[in-house]
């Protein structure tokens, strides 16, 4: 078990810079989600960490112990990839068995510590089966418990619930958390899906065109966004863009948006304005009290989305078009077309930097 | 439905005309072998008379010996060579590897004829002269393009990710190559030593050309007997060879199930 210091890395290849300058400490046995979209950087990443690159500059430790030369046999990793990459000439018991098996286990260590890990897995009776007579769902349990009976120091998980369906990758997320919990393991998970980096990881890291545009716990990435691409790219978020005024932004129409939380950009700087959509309150405007220090924008329904638990009003704005999602408490809902007055906190608007 | 009918007796009737076309000759060769005349002539009476006069041919049975041991040496020599050129050309980028790649196919293509004078005229030049090293080594250069060409088909259907994956779990390069990969492209040795044994023991051009009497092959052997006067021992010594190879052809089709497997 150890934690990962990434410093300064970058990679190029040919022309494309697939990472440039990327320092990130995974703390150890930490579940770390690396998001990003396609082209990111973020397998990149992975694959200098593995070992399986190596970075033309900068610093990856492993434990205190600079690995950035070490090639991936030498650095005692877990890996678990995308298409599950079993064996398909063993059984399922081979298969976890080889990592101990490479490295000359004794034939009785080999078979308890194999057992030990397809029990862990829920798979203990499945050893010997091959690959190809077991389910997508069994073959990435496999492939978690051949990644970890070696005891590695780092698990590295590349997509790994990218290929199963809804049902089952919710099943898996759950699982692999249990797991990772059960040993305690520094886990560094790559993927594109935001909702799995949210409800797994302990920390995301946000890659995009081979830079790290944000890191931290989900919560703080959430609630405070320092970017537009961090807001839009993880959750939903309306973007106002204008001046900052020293409290918020003026928008070209000359409206004020206050915001309370974010960066503090000096007055007259562009800047924008980032609000979720379940922190917008829409009302049709009768009886409602003094907004005070809310934010308040005239709109028109153009569009209403029910989603059962929710629904989801889009609000045309002087050629705006905003996302409010109401919960469903069984209150009025509102027609299409109808005009509707929005309000929030400026406690709920992140201020960033233009 | 009257149609259907006929098309599938015609069917049946063209598969068995194949058959004929390909196995009546060998047949009637086989027949022949046992047939007291050696002059062809019917009516059959039955004889195993040239078996045992090819008991007492040392030459052929000479010959035989080198063709077994030269296509066994050449089936080993070009599959283990072919089968690391071909992990070599599949792990690796390396300047002129598109260029090496196409160079191995002309060697397919070019006539016999005109690869055995240049290797005559070519092991002339560096000493090694004709003899059975020179049809060893001629052999192993037709064969091993074979070799090399099967057993790529094979590794296309590899995926990468296995070695990576037992690269991860502390294999070394020798560990993945043994237990991850070659166990994967194993149905494309063989099918590669399987050409290479073909290519050498069928082999009869380049033979000829880089063989001096009492060192040569069966084939050429076969040729020099036919050319001082036909006897039915080559039927006899034909009639063994096709008996052990399809016999090994098809044992090998059991065990590897070939195109067959997934």
């Amino acid at each position: 078990m150890a934690g990962v210091q990434v410093a300064n890395v970058s990679r190029s290849f040919g022309a494309h810079k697939a990472l440039d300058d990327v320092s990130i400490d995974f703390a150890d046995g930490g579940f770390y989600a690396l998001l990003g979209p396609s082209g990111s950087g973020k397998t990149t990443l992975l694959r200098q960490i593995a070992g399986f690159d190596f970075p033309d500059t900068g610093r990856i430790a492993i434990g205190g112990e600079s690995v950035e030369r070490v090639p991936v046999e030498k650095r005692r990793i877990g890996m678990v990839f995308q298409n599950y990459a079993l064996f398909p000439n063993m059984s399922v018991a081979d298969n976890v068995a080889f990592g101990l098996s490479v490295r000359g286990e004794p034939k009785a260590t080999i078979a308890t510590e194999v057992q030990r890990a397809l029990d862990l897995v829920q798979l203990g009776k499945l050893g010997g089966r091959k690959p190809h007579q077991l389910s997508g769902g069994q073959r990435q349990r496999v492939a978690l418990a051949r990644a970890i009976v070696t005891k590695p120091r780092v698990l590295l998980l590349d997509e790994p619930l990218g290929a199963l369906d809804k049902a089952l990758r919710v099943d898996m997320q759950i699982e692999l958390k249990r797991i990772q919990r059960e040993i305690g393991i520094t886990t560094i998970f790559v993927t594109h899906d935001q909702e799995e980096a949210l409800t797994m990881s302990d920390r995301i890291g946000i890659l995009r065109d081979g830079r790290l545009v944000q890191e931290g716990p989900p919560e703080e990435i959430y609630d405070r966004p320092q970017s537009e691409f961090a807001a839009t790219f993880l959750g939903d978020a309306n973007i106002f863009r204008g001046d900052a005024t020293g409290s918020g932004i003026k928008l070209p129409d000359g409206t004020t948006i206050k915001a309370s939380t974010g960066a503090s950009v000096p007055a007259g700087t562009k800047a924008s304005c980032a609000v979720r959509p379940e922190r917008i309150q829409i009302s049709t405007g009768a009886g409602m009290p003094d907004a005070g220090g809310a934010n308040v924008l005239k709109g028109k329904v153009s569009k209403r989305i029910f989603a059962g638990n929710n629904s989801t009003y889009f609000v045309d704005r002087d050629g705006q078009t905003l996302k409010v999602i109401v919960q469903n408490t069984g209150a009025e809902r509102l027609a299409e077309g109808q005009p509707v007055v929005l309000n929030w906190s400026p406690d709920s608007t992140v201020l960033i930097a233009g | 439905m009257a149609t259907t009918r006929i098309l599938e007796w015609l069917g049946r009737f063209y598969i068995v005309l194949l058959l004929a076309f390909l196995y009546l000759p060998i047949i009637i060769m086989a027949a022949m072998s046992f047939n007291a005349s050696p002059f062809y002539q019917l009516p059959f009476e039955w004889t195993t008379d040239w078996y045992q006069s090819l008991w007492q041919n040392d030459q052929l049975i000479a010959a035989t010996w080198n063709s077994i041991e030269i296509a066994v040496i050449t089936t080993l020599i070009s599959t283990v060579l072919g089968s690391m050129a071909s992990l070599a050309l599949y792990r690796y980028e390396f300047r002129g590897k598109r260029l090496l790649q196409a160079l191995l196919f002309p060697p397919i293509a070019i006539p016999w004829l005109i690869t055995g004078t240049a290797m005559l005229i070519f092991f002339f030049g560096v000493g090694i002269g004709r003899g059975l090293i020179a049809i060893l080594l001629g052999h192993v250069a037709l064969a091993l393009p074979y070799v090399i060409v099967v057993v790529s088909a094979r590794l296309q259907t590899f995926a990468p990710e296995l070695e990576e994956a037992a690269r991860s779990l502390g294999a070394n390069q020798w560990q993945v190559t043994m237990r991850v990969t070659l166990p994967w492209i194993m149905p494309g040795v063989i099918a590669g030593g399987l050409f290479a044994f073909a290519v050498s023991f069928d082999q009869f051009v380049v033979s000829y050309f880089l063989s001096t009497p009492g060192q040569t092959t069966l084939p050429v052997e076969i040729y020099a007997a036919i050319r001082k006067g036909f006897t039915p021992e080559i039927n006899a010594v034909s009639t063994i060879i096709i008996a052990v190879s399809m016999a090994l052809m098809l044992l090998t089709a059991r065990f590897f199930k070939f195109g067959g497997e997934k």
